[in-house]
């Protein structure tokens, strides 16, 4: 029975949508654009046609093909792959558990994660820990120390899943859970540490510095396939995740099963977290302020800020990385370092603005 | 019949909050269900669309019960606007169109949009198509609301206080909004409400509940005022103006 049959497509309605699938494809050159001049800076500057010509295998120098191959380009892509699947966690994050402040790193979900692999690494043998600057753990078993950082998000985001069900659980007061959770795992880590040879303690510390710059090829296949998964299931989800928006009794008046929707993306989301937690150390606020960047650009429409998302992070941590690299030349610094200096602010500015509210 | 009840029992922890209800609503109807806060009303709405599980009974729409079907099948016969709803940085047109997510594949479909259009004129929403959610006034994002239930194309709508929180103007609006979309798609409506005047004044059948049992179930016509002192225990009374029945609490209340 069609109550309605009398509609039209309204134009004014397809030039918006229009603008928001041209924002994509900004978003998607910036990316290309991101992605050149990171592998094109550096010690040894590239020029941007070499760039290309290296990474399809034609370059006629040698010293740049191995420059790009087996440095630049495994480190672009574990920033830009990171950054995105860390964005589409947190972009999942703030919808299914209806907090905008939700976000891997806030909820100390990667704390955790952090935890499970330092635990694998030390306690269950799943990588050797060196001291020096580059490749302070090299994981051996990469598949394990990923189960046991799962594991210990997963933990994590029970608790978390579990408090969001508390009636009057506000914002704020996951936050402060996550905070909570945060000191747990943190102080679980120091447990480590404090009986750690003073090369496993140095290699450690280095470690918590979240740093693209320490995955490998292999490390890269599994971050790479398990975020594009991840993705393509939070895209699937995206009018799941706009109906719960509307209010978690509007969702299942409209055929959403709430329930199952969040315990499985909280899963995935936490896979992708440990995923990135596992191989690059932790790298926090990428997960919080992207989604919140394009809200403001493009709104909470999960066809478009899923995607979006999932870019901006990449472009960000991309971007975030190259000046982390070149800023105090030669020394490179971790990554994590620079994301905090621009998230800590924005995260303060979420807050207030909130309390404003 | 459109929708009917039958034997339905709905408990909390092992106590029953609400037990064997049996009424039926026909096409074209508007019921409100009526009663003092906590009785249920909302409960006995949410089971009616299967958001809570009955401890026994059936609700049948259209003579298929909603406890055999999926949740994408109750959601395409049973549309739901819930007392409250969350307004996120999202245009009208969007908000709206969620409601064909029982419909929805991968794609948005032209139909879809028609659909979305068609609802939105008929709202008079028009003018505020795309206008974001988080800017409107508690009336405009009640019509929404509305409309992403309609859209649903269903043959029950199902409000949970559709005029809480309104101003005065807004409460007529909405349901002279909600009586409209029943009469002119024949549909039914089962609403909740407090506002036993705007009740009386819009619909056509009342339900009161109390003590988890039906008290009084019939056509407005037929209230007394000895029914709402029974559920209420609130002396009221009750007169005709302009064809329309004011329920009035007796006794003074003044300042003074």
């Amino acid at each position: 029975m069609s109550h309605f049959d009398d509609g039209r497509i309204p134009p004014e309605y397809s030039s918006y949508i229009g603008r928001k699938v041209f924002f994509l494809l900004l978003l998607t050159g910036l990316t290309i654009f991101f992605f050149v001049l990171s592998i094109s800076l550096g010690a040894v500057r590239i020029p941007a046609i070499d760039v290309i010509k290296a990474v399809l295998g034609q370059s006629q120098d040698a010293r740049f093909q191995i420059i790009v191959m087996n440095i630049r380009l495994p480190h672009a892509l574990a920033a830009f792959i990171a950054g995105a699947g860390l964005a589409a966690a947190g972009a999942a994050m703030q919808s299914i558990l209806r907090n905008p402040l939700g976000s891997p790193f806030t909820l100390g979900i990667s704390q955790a994660g952090a935890f499970g692999a330092a635990f694998s690494v030390m306690i269950i043998g799943s990588g050797v820990m060196q001291s020096s600057q580059v490749g302070a753990v090299t994981i051996s078993n990469p598949y394990l120390t990923t189960i046991i950082a799962f594991i210990f998000c997963m933990l994590a985001s029970m608790v978390i899943v579990a408090i969001a069900r508390l009636r009057g659980a506000t914002p704020e007061v996951m936050v402060l859970s996550g905070v909570a959770l945060g000191s747990l795992f943190g102080a679980g880590t120091m447990f480590l540490q404090y009986f750690a040879d003073d090369v496993q303690l140095a290699a450690m510390v280095f470690w918590t510095f979240g740093d693209v710059g320490r995955a490998g090829w292999s490390e890269i296949r599994i971050m790479g396939i398990v975020v594009l998964l991840a993705v393509l299931f939070f895209i699937y989800n995206r009018w799941n995740y706009n109906a719960i928006d509307a209010g978690d009794e509007t969702a299942r008046g409209l055929g959403v099963s709430v329930e199952r929707v969040r315990m499985v993306g909280m899963i995935v989301a936490s896979l992708v977290t440990a995923t990135v937690v596992s191989f690059l150390g932790i790298i926090g606020f990428v997960g919080l302020i992207c989604p919140h960047i394009v809200r403001r650009v493009i709104g909470d429409d999960h066809r478009f800020l899923m995607p979006a998302s999932c870019l901006t992070g990449g472009v960000l941590l991309l971007a975030s990385d190259t000046v982390a690299r070149l800023v105090l030349s030669p020394h490179v610094l971790p990554v994590s370092i620079l994301t905090a200096f621009l998230g800590a602010p924005a995260f303060l500015y979420l807050l207030i603005r909130r309390r404003i509210k | 019949m459109i929708l009917s009840v039958k034997d339905l029992c709905i408990g909390y922890n092992k106590s029953l909050v609400l037990e064997d209800l049996n009424f039926s609503v026909d096409p074209g109807d508007m019921l409100t269900i009526l009663g003092p806060n906590g009785v249920g009303k909302t409960t006995l709405l949410k089971c009616i669309n299967r958001i809570l599980t009955p401890s026994k009974g059936a609700v049948m729409v259209e003579d298929a019960d909603v406890f055999r079907m999926g949740a994408g099948e109750i959601a395409k016969r049973l549309g739901y606007v819930a007392q409250k709803s969350e307004a996120g940085r999202m245009t009208a047109f969007d908000a709206i169109l969620l409601g064909r997510k029982p419909y929805l594949r991968w794609k948005v479909s032209d139909y879809d949009l028609k659909v979305v259009d068609s609802a939105i004129r008929h709202m008079g929403l028009d003018h505020l198509a795309l206008r974001h959610i988080d800017q409107m006034s508690g009336g405009e994002l009640q019509k929404v609301c509305i409309a992403r239930a309609l859209v649903q194309e269903p043959t029950v709508i199902l409000l949970d206080e559709p005029t809480s929180s309104l101003d005065l103007k807004n409460q007529l609006e909405i349901m002279r909004t909600i009586k409209h979309v029943v009469k002119e798609h024949n549909i039914a409506a089962v609403m909740t409400m407090h506002d036993l005047n705007m009740a009386f004044r819009f619909t056509d059948k009342f339900l009161f509940l109390k003590e988890g049992k039906i008290f009084h179930h019939g056509i407005c016509q037929e209230l007394k005022a000895g029914i709402v002192k029974d559920v209420y225990d609130v002396e009221v009374e009750i007169i005709t103006h302009n064809g329309q029945l004011v329920i009035i609490p007796i006794g003074t209340d003044s300042l003074n």
